[in-house]
């Protein structure tokens, strides 16, 4: 177990890649900013930032290569937090 | 669980899975450290729109975009980090992390100039002009000054950790059969990274 770990190694040009998209999702959101979208704006920021997060866990963190467990309680902790805030704000809307 | 049966393993046994899932645990705590001011941040510019409009006026788009391209550029040389130690490149791996750690340097240095100018202003939450501040803009610069000063802690932590394990690659002690506790420090870097994407566009993007 100790000798044999499962290991993926993810080549320097792939972490490239995914620095390249992370830069190129900033410029949209800095873009996008510029625009009034009203309550949209804050939607689209959000996406943007999810994307990019999306990026860094699955290739930075190497979660796209980690075993079923530790994906499951990664999504679990997301599915806990997405819960909260739409309860609290199932009170404040209506 | 040893199968490679030399002495040493029998007795110092290893479990790298375990210290990965420890870190995990630890980052989730994290995530509701600060998932929970988000859910402050969210209410309290759902009930001040316009307030929360016009404290991110105050601040420069542009220095918060060049302290996001810092830190994902920190993120990506972490990366390599970590792939050059599993090449066994440990050379590479320290000069990536000082790459790393002069960046981190960097955002620490532009946002003590943001935050400078802040005081000047007398934005600080207990200074003059924020007490003429309406709630709303109060509260703004409250989390502005919270969250991130929070992560700037976090970035700090980060910083010394990685200090700490370039020391360890130098020793021998950290090295391609071995890298965890490199891989630990680099997810609690990438998370400190994924939790400023959220804070940039907040704080500074929309208005």
């Amino acid at each position: 177990m100790s000798e044999e770990k499962n290991t993926h190694v993810v080549s320097s040009q792939l972490n490239i890649l995914i620095w390249l998209d992370l830069l190129i999702f900033t410029l949209i959101t800095v873009e996008v900013a510029q625009f009034d979208f009203m309550a949209l704006t804050v939607i689209m920021a959000l996406l943007i930032a999810t994307t990019k997060s999306f990026f860094v866990g699955s290739y930075f963190m190497h979660l796209k290569f980690e075993n079923v467990l530790l994906r499951w309680l990664v999504i679990g902790v997301i599915c806990l937090f997405v819960a909260v805030l739409i309860l609290l704000f199932s009170d404040y809307l209506f | 669980m040893s199968s490679e049966a030399g002495t040493h393993d029998q007795l110092f046994h290893r479990d790298d899975y375990a210290k990965k899932m420890g870190m995990w645990l630890f980052l989730f705590t994290e995530v509701l450290l600060f998932g929970g001011l988000f859910i402050v941040y969210a209410v309290y510019r759902f009930k001040n729109h316009e307030a929360f409009h016009e404290g991110s006026e105050e601040l420069s788009t542009l220095i918060g975009t060049i302290n996001t391209v810092f830190l994902l550029t920190s993120s990506l040389t972490v990366a390599l980090a970590i792939t050059a130690i599993q090449k066994g490149r440990s050379k590479r791996a320290i000069n990536l992390i000082m790459v790393t750690l002069v960046l981190a340097f960097a955002f620490l240095v532009n946002k003590y100039f943001e935050w400078n100018v802040k005081f000047e202003h007398g934005l600080f939450p207990g200074m003059e002009h924020y007490k003429m501040l309406s709630n709303g803009e109060a509260q703004f610069f409250n989390l502005y000054f919270l969250m991130t000063g929070l992560h700037g802690i976090h970035v700090i932590v980060g910083g010394i950790l990685l200090l700490i394990i370039a020391e360890g690659i130098k020793r021998g002690n950290i090295n391609q059969g071995n890298y965890i506790y490199l891989e630990n420090a680099g997810l609690y870097w990438h998370l400190v990274d994924v939790i400023w994407i959220y804070l940039f566009p907040l704080f500074y993007l929309i208005t």
